[in-house]
Formats: structure tokens, sequence, C-alpha cells
């Protein structure tokens, strides 16, 4: 701790008021340098205790997050690989077939890629733009060895694709180092022949439509917590505590309960041989060979999405409703409101603070949910996430993965922005 | 029996009836997909339903077959060693970490509060995919994928928001004055830490770290991606169990998982009394 105690100067120079005299501490620093000294090293010992957690998060969390933002654009194999063509194509004007010199580039980048083998991921990334091109690649630095110049007519030769504009315009665009072609995937454009950004094929579009359907199953998740959330919260906030931390275990107990048990449980319930259904056979609510196809489908994922973020929306409606005293809706009613209007105009305003920040929290949750979709989902109940996973795992479209991955990230950062601004990120609480 | 004001009129009464016929009606939502799975992993059958026999309380209707399947097969068995292995290094980690940041961001000097505490929440805020997916590539970069060091790593990160804010929530009533008093008395700041701030903050730090735990416990997602073969943990399993080969050994497995939830819950809810008590707010 720093010496801060003020002592004033011995000479009697503070009663002659002389303005320069000031304050010091018992070893003659003035005061101010010793305060700003002991503010200093308070502030280094705060950050110094941050410091490792900070370095840490940044390191195993943020860098990757950066590398893959970095991803979605990164373009360097093929510029790498095809580094001769993508000079010489520089100067060409996209007219007609490029000249002699353009077709030796590439066929002295051919015979360098197969050699490397580095060809195969410059094939699979070209195909992705335009389908068939893999072959091309593939087959032209399969046999390119075995042919001399004149490289126009030896490339023309091999396959007939290299007599088409079309291929040099599209090699010409995806030369470069950055590409942005992933992201136009995502949204489901891409570049027309010439040049100019179009709208894909009818039967390729489906990643609008997939967070369009993202965003609107998050939307109905987080209503319909809302709509069961919001009687809890009001039943746990009113009760005497001694009911209320009973009936609080049965909204933790799923909160701390395994996501894919309770996964594993919806499907128990829901599935066609299932509980609920067996159920409603056995009621003679519907026949046998009347089973309701209830899991594997949108409405798989919604019933289990929403009772799996439903203690989400709940927390944090209890802990605003448990500060909202009860005389305002006592005063309501004895100035002669009625129960529905005192709840609605007095009640409810007093709670949005809760509703907006259990909504948010929930919204943000199940735009990016994966594992319920993926496994109660079937088809119709996959979420972007899902399309995520499966370009990461299977189709091996990494840049695209990480494009539509970088989007979804945007989506869940403003909204992270404005849960700061709402809640305070300081505020936040746990169980 | 309600005790009623006056002024409330039959409608409202009956009104108060129907709520709570709701709000029981919105917790058997809740609750009854867990419990409904501790009877059925009895079940003698391989079937996900209640057989006729376990409706009539048969005995026969009922067995531990799916128990011993869990506990006779190796590959259950390693899954158990890797949750342990992973949750437990990953916890000690985030609690440490966490701890020691959580005491920083409280101090009332701290520049940049709330850009770094948002900064060390957003792993928490981060969808799981995204920071899987983006782990992988990271992780392979350096070689990471296919070890215990990634996949802690990766948990760790996870665990520590939980930590900064069950143990930053505990700091808002410290009184600081009690620091200043040990050092005046002579502790050694290590000594300050150890006997005076733990101890009060002990209970924001353990349920912290039980946040921590069952975080990388039940996670499957970074698993999914940074794990290798020889890191298989109970939640991979129980998700290719789901995926592929649906039997009710995960039935099994699901209701010693609803065991240990049952544990921590019990733990944290003694833990928030004790921090009550110490804080002088009487619980109700």
């Amino acid at each position: 701790m720093a010496q801060a105690e003020a002592t004033l100067p011995a000479s009697g120079s503070a009663s002659t008021g002389a303005p320069s005299t000031a304050l010091t501490t018992a070893d003659g620093t003035p005061l101010k340098v010793s305060i700003r000294r002991a503010m200093r090293r308070n502030k280094l010992l705060a950050f110094g205790l941050t410091l490792p957690l900070l370095l840490f998060i940044t390191f195993s969390f943020l860098m990757p997050i950066f590398e893959m933002t970095f991803n979605s654009v990164d373009n360097r194999p093929v510029a790498n690989t095809l580094h001769r063509s993508a000079a010489a194509l520089q100067s060409w004007d996209g007219q007609g077939l490029p000249s002699e010199a353009v077709y030796a580039a590439m066929a002295e980048d051919l015979k360098q890629a197969a050699e490397e083998r580095s060809i195969g991921r410059v094939a699979t990334r070209l195909n992705y733009q335009e389908s068939g091109m893999r072959s091309v690649m593939m087959g032209s630095a399969r046999m390119i060895e075995r042919h001399e110049p004149p490289w126009k007519e030896a490339l023309i030769d091999i396959n007939a694709a290299w007599g088409e504009g079309s291929t040099w315009r599209l090699i010409k665009r995806e030369s470069g180092a950055i590409t942005f072609s992933y992201y136009l995937n995502a949204v489901d454009m891409t570049y027309a022949d010439d040049g100019s950004i179009v709208a894909q094929p009818e039967w390729r579009q489906i990643y609008v439509k997939l967070f369009w359907r993202t965003a609107w199953m998050s939307i109905l998740i987080t209503a319909l917590c809302l709509v069961l959330g919001f009687p809890i919260a009001y039943l746990l906030a009113n009760l005497p505590s001694r009911h209320a931390n009973l009936l609080m275990i049965l909204v933790l107990l799923p909160f701390w309960t395994s996501l894919l048990v309770r996964t594993s449980s919806w499907i128990v319930m829901l599935q066609n041989e299932g509980v609920l259904n067996d159920l409603m056979v056995w009621i003679g609510v519907i026949s046998d060979d009347g089973r309701i196809q209830m899991v594997y489908n949108r409405i798989g994922t919604l019933v289990a999405m929403t009772q799996i973020l439903l203690p989400f929306m709940i927390l944090p409606l209890y802990s605003v409703m448990k500060g909202i005293s009860p005389s305002y809706m006592r005063a309501a009613r004895s100035l002669g409101a009625n129960p529905l209007v005192a709840f609605w105009r007095v009640y409810v305003p007093q709670t949005l603070a809760g509703v907006g920040a259990g909504g948010i929290l929930v919204f943000i949750l199940a735009i990016g949910y994966y594992i319920t979709p993926a496994l109660v989902g079937g088809q119709s109940g996959q979420l972007i996430s899902n399309y995520i996973a499966y370009h990461m795992q299977q189709s091996l479209n990494w840049g695209l993965a990480a494009s539509i991955g970088t989007i979804l990230l945007a989506g869940v950062m403003v909204l992270y922005l404005i849960y700061n601004r709402l809640v305070g990120i300081d505020k936040m609480k746990l169980g | 029996m309600a005790k009623f004001a006056p002024y409330q009129g039959t409608l409202e009464r009956s009104w108060h009836y129907a709520y709570r016929l709701i709000c029981a009606a919105i917790f058997l939502f809740l609750i009854t997909p867990i419990l409904i799975i501790i009877p059925l992993s009895f079940n003698a059958q391989p079937y996900f339903t209640f057989t006729p026999d376990m409706l009539s309380f048969n005995a026969d209707g009922y067995s531990l077959r799916w128990y011993q399947d869990f506990f006779t097969s190796s590959t259950w068995m390693n899954s158990i060693k890797n949750s342990f292995i992973i949750a437990i290094a990953s916890t000690i980690l985030a609690t440490t970490l966490g701890t020691l940041a959580a005491l920083g961001l409280s101090r009332a000097h701290m520049p940049a509060r709330l850009l770094i505490m948002s900064i060390l929440i957003s792993p928490m805020i981060v969808p799981l995919i995204i920071s899987g997916a983006a782990m992988f590539f990271f992780y392979s970069s350096v070689n990471l994928t296919g070890t215990y060091t990634g996949v802690i790593l990766a948990h760790t990160a996870l665990g520590t928001p939980f930590v900064v804010i069950t143990v930053t929530a505990t700091l808002v009533g410290f009184d600081y004055r009690l620091v200043r008093a040990a050092q005046s008395l002579g502790a050694t700041p290590q000594t300050t830490f150890f006997k005076v701030i733990l101890p009060l903050i002990a209970p924001g730090v353990i349920s912290g770290a039980l946040f921590a735990f069952i975080t990388s416990f039940d996670e499957v997602v970074i698993v999914l991606f940074v794990a290798g073969s020889g890191q298989r943990t109970i939640p991979l399993e129980m998700w290719s169990g789901i995926r592929e080969q649906i039997s009710p050994t995960i039935l099994a497995v699901a209701t010693m998982l609803i065991s240990i939830s049952i544990v921590l819950l019990v733990t944290l809810e003694m833990l928030r009394r004790r921090n009550e008590r110490i804080r002088g707010v009487t619980p109700g």
C-alpha cells in the first residue's frame, strides 16, 4: 500500500498562502504523484490478475475464430498453384481466347502441380464454382507431361474446355489470393460468366432459405419459451420461498441435466413407438396405425429445443420478478383497475428487462444449436449449424463452412451487443 | 386452500386455480422427459417404451441388463475415464484462471473492465458449432487435434466464463477492508489470499468450478471436432449411439447422468444458502 498520509509542509508557508506549495507525503513526494503512482500500481495489479486468462482466451479461442473468418476468404491454394497463369491472365481482356503465353503458363503450372500433388485442392476448389472443372484440371494435369508445345493446341486437345473463353474467365476470376465466392455461395449467389453477380439456379438455392428457417424457428422457440416461462417465473416469484425453492428444483434439474440425456428422452417420448404415441393409442385418441410422426421433423426440433431452453428464459425472468414489489399491483387494484388491466399496464412493463434478457439469451442459444436438431430434426428440422457441420465433416468444403459460420457469428455478435446494452454482461447471473 | 382477498370475485378465484393448473402442466413438460428415462432404463426388453409387463409391475418386466451392458463394455468404460480426465483437468485450469481474472476484474481500478469482461465471456456466447469449427482449423494447424491437451484446452476456454461470472458475483459483496486488515497484521499476499480471500469467495469458486465441470462433462460438439478416437467421451458415445444403433444402454447411461446432475444441484443449493448466510441474507 502506498504511503498516502498527507502532511502539511512543516514551515509556515501554508499560512502565507503561497499557491506553489502542494501537499506532500511523509517522504516528501507530492501527494498527487504518490496517489497517481498508487493508482497505477493498483491498475497494473488488477490487469496482471486478469492477464493470464486474457492471454489464454486470446490464443485458444479468439485466434481460432479469426483464423476461421480468414478461411472464409482464403484462396491461396489456387493463387499459389496457378501463380504463372494468374500473372499471365492479368493482361487478358476476357474476350475470345487468351494468347499462347497464357496457355504456356498454364501448362507449366499444371506440370508443377501434378508433380507436387497440389492439383487436387485446386481442382476441388474450382469445381465448387463450376461443376466439371475438377475433371478438367485433374485430367489436364495428368496428361500434360505427354504433350509438346504449342500449348494452345495441346491443352485444347486434352480437354475441349480449354478452348472456351468461360473456362479462362473463371480461372482469371478465381486465382486471386482472396475470394468472395464462398460468401456468395453462402447467400445463394454466384458469378455469372461475365463476372456479374447473379442468383444461383433454383435447385441450388438452400442457404438463404436455411438462414430464414433458423431465424424463424428461433423466434418461434423464443416465443414459446416466453409463453411457457412467464407463468412459471411469476408463480416462483410470488410463492412463499419455502415452496418456491422446492419448485425451483423442477426448473434447475432440467438445466443441469445433460443435453444428450434430454434430447434422447425426447426421442423416447415422441417417436412412433414412443411413450406419447402409446399413451394416445391406449386412451383412444388415435388408432394404432394412425400414430403421429412427432420426431425426426420440425415438430421434434421445436418441442425438444423449447424444453431444453426454457430454464434460460425462466431464470432471468424470475430474478427480475423477484424484485417487483407487490404493492404496485395492489395500488393499481385499489385505484379501480380490473385484474387484467392492472397486470398488463402495471406488472408487465416492469418485467420487460427480464423478458429482454431471457428472450435474447434463448434466441442466441437457439440460433446456433446443433446437437438437438441433428438428432431429432430429421430433414425438415435441420438448422444452419447442421450445414456448417455437414460442410466441415462430410463435403469438406471448409471455405463454405467458414463463410456460413462467419455470417452466423456476425448475427450472434450483434445480438450479444444488444444484450450487453440491455442487461450488462457483468450483471449476468447463473443458477 | 388459497386465501382470497374479499374484493376478489368468483372469476378471479377460478382463474387462480386455472393458473395453478397451467403451471402444473408446464412443470410436467419440463420434468417428464427426464423422469420417464429412469424407469425405462430398467426395461427387460430392448424397447424404448413401457411394455405390458412393466405397466402391470411384473418383476419380469424389469431388469438390470442395460446397466450390466454398460459396465461390461470396454467402450463405455473408456469413455467414462476420458470424460473424467478431460473434465477434471479443464475444471482445474478454468477455475484457477477464472478466479484470478475475477479478482482482477472486481478491483476498483481495473482498466477497460467492460471490454475485457466481454472478451472473457465470449466463449459462452459464440455458438458451439462455430467454436468447434474454428478450433478444428486452429488446433489441427498446431497438431493438437486428437490429443488430450487439445480437448482440455478447448474445454477450459468454454468453462472459464462460468467461473468468471460466479466469482465476480460473489465478490460484489466482498469487504476489502478485511484484506487490508490482514496485510496490516503482517500477512503476506499468499497468506492473505489463502486464509482470508479464498474462504470467503469459496462458494462462488466452487459453483463456478461445478459449472465448468458440467460444461466439459456434457460437451460434445467440440469433442466431435477436436478429439480423436483416443479421447471419446460419454456424450460422444451417446451421440453416436443415438445416431447409429440406438440401444437402451443409452437410457441406463442417461439415468446415471441424471443422478450426477442431482448431486451437483444439491451441492449448489447448499452453497447458495451458505453464501446467503455469510452475507447476512437469511434464506426464507
